[in-house]
């Protein structure tokens, strides 16, 4: 019976495996519910960002704010890239790796250097690993992520821009498409594409205090970094659907696998049986 | 009695929104009574109280550290900050995020990774071990 002891081994520590993936699963889908909240309460400021912007934007046309034009000459191109601090949630971060490495092989091909900034953990020990610039980076942002935490990066970032260091800012994440579906997305951040809601049409211009220049920089920054910060609160909750995908199906494999082991085990059991019962036989023969 | 819609969001949650007599905020150049019917204006917020005087002769209260105020005749829109800013704390905060790029850059074998690899290795091995003698005896 000495196999037959392994196998039964082996059963239980698949399924004490299970009993993680499982609780995993349902820590996860728990928390989805939560990071949809945060990031259905984040919209309002951003919409009302932009309407804000349109109307700046479009009452002094004379006046060009940096991050409203886009540059020729593309020396430098920035990427934010956001990441999750944990694994276990499937393909998720490799997917967006992959994606933005064809982009920087891209870029480089072309003779372009590339920065990053990376949120969250993966994303640090990944970038670390390759011949990129790294120009900041912040981790463990917790299921709560507020804006303080993002405040240094996304400076680092828009410094560079105004200074020319970097000529182009993209933003990489996760988009939270539903459950089942999470999309690796790339968007443009600098120059700020023109939006349909930023050519709306305005015959009146504001009262400034102090100066239209002054006020527009700080929306234009306030922007950028709630877009940054949905971006974070998009890929938490694609951090948790894709974990709750993934250890279902892990959970499912060790089920399957639990059931295999199973059958190898009542067979080897049978097989010690049937020869300890030839061996009495052949032994009540012997006599 | 003419009212004036009040929304005040942050960029993490809606904070407030309602009909207002009255709104009252500490503008950059000084403090603003913002009453229905008020001419277009933009201005960015100091610290401090953002006062709401609503339908029923209510007042509320709301502490914004900073922010946005803009005015349409119909519409007052405070986008507040959610943390206190300021030049230098900014300053500070971008060097966090430098020095901690520069940490990650600087141990490139992470002791934990090391640990954590070696701990799956060890697993393996294990595995391999039980398989082996798994074969052996049900071979026999």
């Amino acid at each position: 019976m000495a196999g037959a002891r392994e196998i039964r081994t082996k059963i239980k520590s698949v399924a004490n495996t299970r009993k993680v993936t499982r609780a995993l699963e349902m820590v996860s889908a728990s928390k989805i519910r939560k990071a949809q909240d945060l990031m259905k309460a984040s919209r309002p400021y951003a919409r009302l960002m932009r309407q804000v912007i349109g109307h700046i934007a479009h009452a002094n046309v004379e006046f060009q704010h940096p991050f409203l034009v886009a540059r020729k000459d593309v020396k430098r191109v920035g990427y934010v890239v956001v990441s999750t601090d944990r694994g276990l949630c499937g393909g998720l971060n490799s997917n967006m790796f992959r994606k933005l490495l064809v982009e920087i092989r891209g870029w480089q091909d072309k003779g372009v250097e590339v920065d990053v900034v990376c949120i969250g953990q993966k994303a640090t020990q990944f970038f670390r690993r390759l011949k990129v610039n790294m120009l900041g980076s912040v981790t463990h942002l917790g299921e709560k992520p507020q804006i303080a935490q993002l405040i240094g990066v996304i400076k680092v970032v828009l410094d560079a821009y105004t200074e020319g260091r970097i000529d182009r800012l993209h933003l990489a994440y996760n988009d939270f498409v539903n459950t089942m579906t999470q999309k690796a997305t790339v968007d443009t951040l600098l120059p700020l594409p023109p939006s349909p809601e930023l050519e709306t049409a305005h015959a009146w211009d504001y009262i400034y205090e102090p100066d239209a220049a002054a006020v527009l920089e700080h929306v234009l920054t306030r922007y950028i970094e709630s877009l940054v910060y949905q971006s974070v609160l998009e890929n938490l909750a694609s951090e948790h659907a894709a974990r709750m995908v993934a250890m279902k199906s892990a959970s499912d494999n060790a089920t399957k696998a639990i059931g295999s082991l199973t059958l190898v085990y009542n067979k080897a059991r049978q097989a010690a049986i049937t020869q300890e019962i030839s061996e009495i036989v052949g032994g009540a023969a012997a006599v | 009695m003419a009212t004036i819609r009040c929304d005040i969001v942050s960029a993490e949650e809606e904070i407030f929104h309602g009909q207002a007599q009255m709104v009252i905020a500490t503008g950059e150049m000084g403090e603003l009574g913002i009453a229905p019917r008020h001419a277009p204006l933009i201005t960015r917020l100091k610290p401090g109280q953002v006062r709401v005087q609503l339908e029923n002769g209510e007042e509320q209260f709301f502490y914004v550290s900073g922010g946005i105020l803009e005015v349409q005749p119909q519409v007052v829109t405070v986008l507040a900050d959610t943390a206190i800013r300021a030049k230098d704390l900014d300053e500070a905060a971008a060097r966090g995020a430098k020095d901690e790029a520069e940490r990650a850059l600087a141990n490139r074998t992470d002791a934990l990774e090391v640990a954590q690899a070696q701990a799956q290795l060890a697993q393996a091995m294990a595995q391999l071990q039980a398989l082996e003698r798994l074969r052996r005896s049900l071979k026999h």
